[in-house]
């Protein structure tokens, strides 16, 4: 993981890049040993490439989590590897639940194709230039997002005998 | 082997070129569109490894496409997950990639320690590496039996299994149950090793490499194994990198990369040992991979168990683990403590972490975010199994439907990984 | 080959260890009189299939009299007996069909092999195609994406059949209760349940033997009878009949 130090050079960087801007890193943070940056959805793509360009050249996870009730609620975390330099970034992206549009990294790092499809069936984000974005872990005609925190747990409920109706089930 | 080379030299030398051009003359039609047949593997199929639906573009024999469909055993671990306390994920967790339980267990356990900020003692640590390894052995173990049934080999079924008893026994040993142990607790392990685990243990030890040297010698030379594996579905290292595959696939293609070697955790940098890497990347390599990691992760245990340290099992902070039994019929503190983890579980400060770890199938890292509660806000699990399998359809472009099969059992998909 | 008979009192000699003439002749008696017990006129209960129809509970039916119960015995004595001997033979001969969902999976494996040996009972034949299996042991979760796919094997496989759920996720819900699973239960009729998660081998096999003296023994008993059904049916979906089932999907769809 870049320490303190090495994040912010690479935060200055991309926004020396015109393609991010210095508004396109939102955050920078540095907690615990991990070394992530936030940053505006619009220079998704750049910054990633800059980094490739910088030594991380292997995308190991594209997750998504639902922070509600912070807004905007849809996060999208990339984490990227450098294999040279032993070395952990993870960038984060945030929209709302209105808008939820991401550009697809998929064109670029072609490992994100199946990742970015379980992030939209679980969360509803929905990828810009993505090859094939259906569903992929839920059946193809399920309606709802599972994984946003409003969506119910759901399950059966536990039958006991003072609850079971079923006269068939019942022991004669 | 000439052989082999003149075997496969003999397959490519016939091809569709005759039918082709007397179609186009006949019918004078799109040729492609008569040639392609959409056959559906799956979900229920003696050869796909769980419940992995194929759906296969052929043309004659030969494959043209092949489009995975899965979500046939997604169990929303990851949304049960944000239901429990900490410690009751983890026998949640550990049913993902059902077949290495214990690396479900690491990694969340790893990710909330980081979050934790929390020390393992190092008695714990060694004690993790010794049922990793174990783990490791045995889901080779199982892969190598599954894979030589696909291939036709079915006493090596029987063979990888016996010795699976054995690792199976001794995990009952140490935790009490075979599969889906809860021995990873956070901060450590949850019970200490019982007496006569290490004799157990190193009589495993001492006849596991000449049981893999059995194994090896029904397989290794064997002249169909050969034909079927040697030169078939090769994929450069640079093609997997972009796909994100790890783990033993990309050892085959010749890459070393090993998060054992390239960023220890839990004590890996103690122990020597080398990493199996391939040449070609092709089926024969990724099946030599895995088998010689067998004998390093044998190495491993043996090391681990030499050099066990003495110290405590979990960690001493009573905030996150529970105290002794017998503390609490004399410490208030200690029972105060047991009450609180038990109903309300230990909160954990606001925060994300991603740790990852080297599963027989690849990295494994576990995303944990926190929000000051006592229950995690966040769980997801990057599974190798996940992401590997988007390498399948690259891999066997061009080959034959047997060869498919052949490539799915030396890609070793879980489907309780894919799935989650 | 000589014959010798010899009245029942004097033969307490030769008889088997332990079974004097006159208990064996209460042996013989009490086993006449619960074949004849619940002699029913036949014809009563048309629900039943027509291979059920010696079979009812013991304690239904009026006792026949005369001629309909000279040949209500005679039936039943060879009903139950062809019964039994078929019945023995399918309960040692479970064909179970390779159906591994989940973590169950690799624990049906392990009674696969050589420690708790499913072969030593004849059941090793595990068949690839639902058609040649009368044995599905559901091992694993159900999620509601296989829950169809799963009924549609059961139905393709012929009478008589069982199916074992195997683990907690099938029988109830097990260790996930959420919104992706479906307990088998719901959509097909289970014979025997086995909880654990995963259950050992041998606690596998402790069901699939108890199905295997559920059908050798009393036949009768299981959701067959309960529900007064004589078995399921496959439904072949038809290309127009689109209303209420999930759309075949069409892959090759580009874009959302």
């Amino acid at each position: 993981m870049p320490d303190a130090t090495g994040l912010e050079l690479i935060a200055q960087e991309l926004q020396a890049n015109d393609a991010v801007g210095a508004a396109g890193v939102l955050e920078r943070e540095h907690v615990r040993g991990r070394a992530a940056l936030t940053i505006e959805v619009g220079c998704l793509r750049a910054v990633l490439e800059q980094l490739r360009a910088g030594g991380f050249s292997f995308l190991a996870s594209v997750h998504g989590l639902d922070y509600y009730p912070e807004e905007p609620r849809l996060g999208v975390q990339y984490e990227l590897l450098d294999m040279e330099g032993r070395d952990r970034i993870t960038i984060k992206v945030r929209v709302s639940t209105e808008s939820p549009e991401v550009d697809s990294v998929t064109p670029d790092w072609p490992t994100a194709d199946h990742q970015e499809r379980e992030v939209h069936d679980m969360f509803g984000v929905l990828f810009r230039g993505h090859p094939d974005l259906r569903r992929i872990l839920m059946p193809e005609d399920y309606v709802g997002h599972p994984q946003r925190r409003d969506f119910p747990v759901g399950g059966e409920p536990v039958l006991f005998t003072y609850n079971d109706t079923n006269e068939l089930g019942s022991p004669e | 082997m000439s052989s082999t080379s003149e075997y496969r030299r003999r397959e490519q030398s016939i091809t569709l070129a005759p039918l082709e051009e007397q179609l186009e003359t006949n019918w004078g039609g799109p040729r492609q569109s008569q040639e392609l047949l959409t056959l559906n593997m799956g979900p229920h199929h003696p050869a796909t490894h769980g419940v992995l639906r194929l759906l296969v573009t052929l043309q004659g024999e030969v494959v043209h496409e092949v489009k995975p469909i899965i979500g046939y055993v997604h169990t929303g671990i990851e949304k049960t997950a944000e239901d429990k306390s900490y410690w009751k994920v983890i026998p949640v967790v550990e049913r993902m990639d059902y077949l290495s339980y214990y690396f479900n267990a690491m990694s969340y356990c790893g990710a909330v320690e980081q979050l934790l900020e929390l020390e393992v003692p190092k008695r714990a640590q060694y004690l993790r590496v010794i049922h990793l390894e174990l783990n490791r052995i045995m889901s080779h173990l199982v892969w190598l039996g599954t894979s030589a049934l696909d291939l036709g080999a079915i006493s090596v079924f029987w063979y990888c299994f016996r010795e699976r008893e054995t690792i199976l026994d001794l995990f009952e040993m140490s935790s009490g149950q075979r599969m889906h142990t809860r021995y990873f607790q956070v901060g450590g392990v949850i019970e200490d090793l019982p007496r006569g685990f290490e004799e157990k243990l190193r009589a495993f030890l001492r006849v596991m490499p000449e049981r893999a040297d059995q194994y090896a010698a029904l397989l290794r030379s064997n002249e169909i194994v050969l034909q079927r594996l040697r030169g078939t579905c090769p994929l450069g290292a640079d093609e997997l990198l972009a796909l994100g595959v790890t783990g033993p696939l990309l050892r085959a293609a010749g890459r070393p990369w090993d998060l054992r070697k390239a960023t220890p955790y839990s004590s890996y940098e103690d122990f020597d040992f080398k990493i199996p890497v391939g040449t070609v990347g092709d089926n024969y390599d990724r099946f030599a991979v895995r088998l010689a990691e067998i004998y390093e992760s044998v190495k491993i245990v043996e090391q681990a168990l030499d050099g066990l340290p003495e110290g405590p099992h979990i960690t001493p902070d009573r905030k996150i683990s529970l105290p002794p039994r017998h503390e609490l019929a004399t410490s208030m503190e200690a029972l105060i403590h047991h009450f609180k983890l038990v109903t309300e579980g230990f909160r954990v400060p606001a925060g994300e972490a991603y740790f990852p770890i080297e599963s027989p199938r690849g990295e494994l890292g576990c995303f944990v975010r926190s929000d000051g509660s006592s229950k995690p806000a966040r769980v997801h699990m990057r599974d190798p199994s996940f992401v590997n399998l988007q390498a399948l359809s690259r891999m066997v472009e061009g080959s034959y439907v047997a060869d498919l099969v052949a490539t799915v059992a030396m890609l070793d998909p879980i489907l309780g990984g894919i799935d989650r | 080959m000589e014959v010798s008979r010899q009245p029942i009192s004097a033969a307490s000699s030769d008889s088997p260890a332990g079974v004097s003439g006159d208990s064996r002749l209460r042996v013989q008696s009490l086993s006449a009189r619960q074949m004849l017990r619940g002699a029913e006129v036949r014809g009563a209960n048309p629900g039943l299939h027509p291979d059920q129809e010696g079979v009812t509970a013991p304690h239904q039916g009026a006792a026949l009299e005369g001629a309909a119960f000279e040949r209500h015995v005679e039936e039943r004595v060879l009903t139950t007996t062809l019964e039994r001997a078929v019945a023995w033979a399918r309960s040692n001969s479970f064909f179970p069909a390779t159906f591994g969902l989940a973590c169950c999976a690799i624990e049906m494996m392990s009674i696969v092999a050589a420690r708790v040996d499913v072969a030593r009972f004849g059941f090793e034949a595990f068949r690839a195609s639902p058609r040649q299996a009368d044995l599905l042991i559901l091992s694993g979760r159900v999620s509601i994406k296989m829950a169809p796919v799963i009924r549609r094997i059961y139905d393709q496989m012929l009478e008589p059949k069982w199916a074992i759920s195997m683990g907690a996720c099938c029988s109830s819900m097990g260790v996930f209760n959420n919104y992706a699973l479906v307990p088998a239960d719901k959509f097909m009729p289970i014979d025997v349940h086995v909880p654990g998660c995963p259950p050992r081998p041998e606690a596998l096999m402790h069901g699939v033997l108890k199905l295997r003296s559920m059908v050798q023994d009393d036949p009768a008993t299981g959701w067959r009878t309960r529900y007064g059904a004589v078995g399921t049916e496959e439904v072949v979906p038809t290309p127009g009949d689109e209303q209420g089932r999930a759309v075949a999907v069409d892959v090759f769809r580009r874009g959302s």
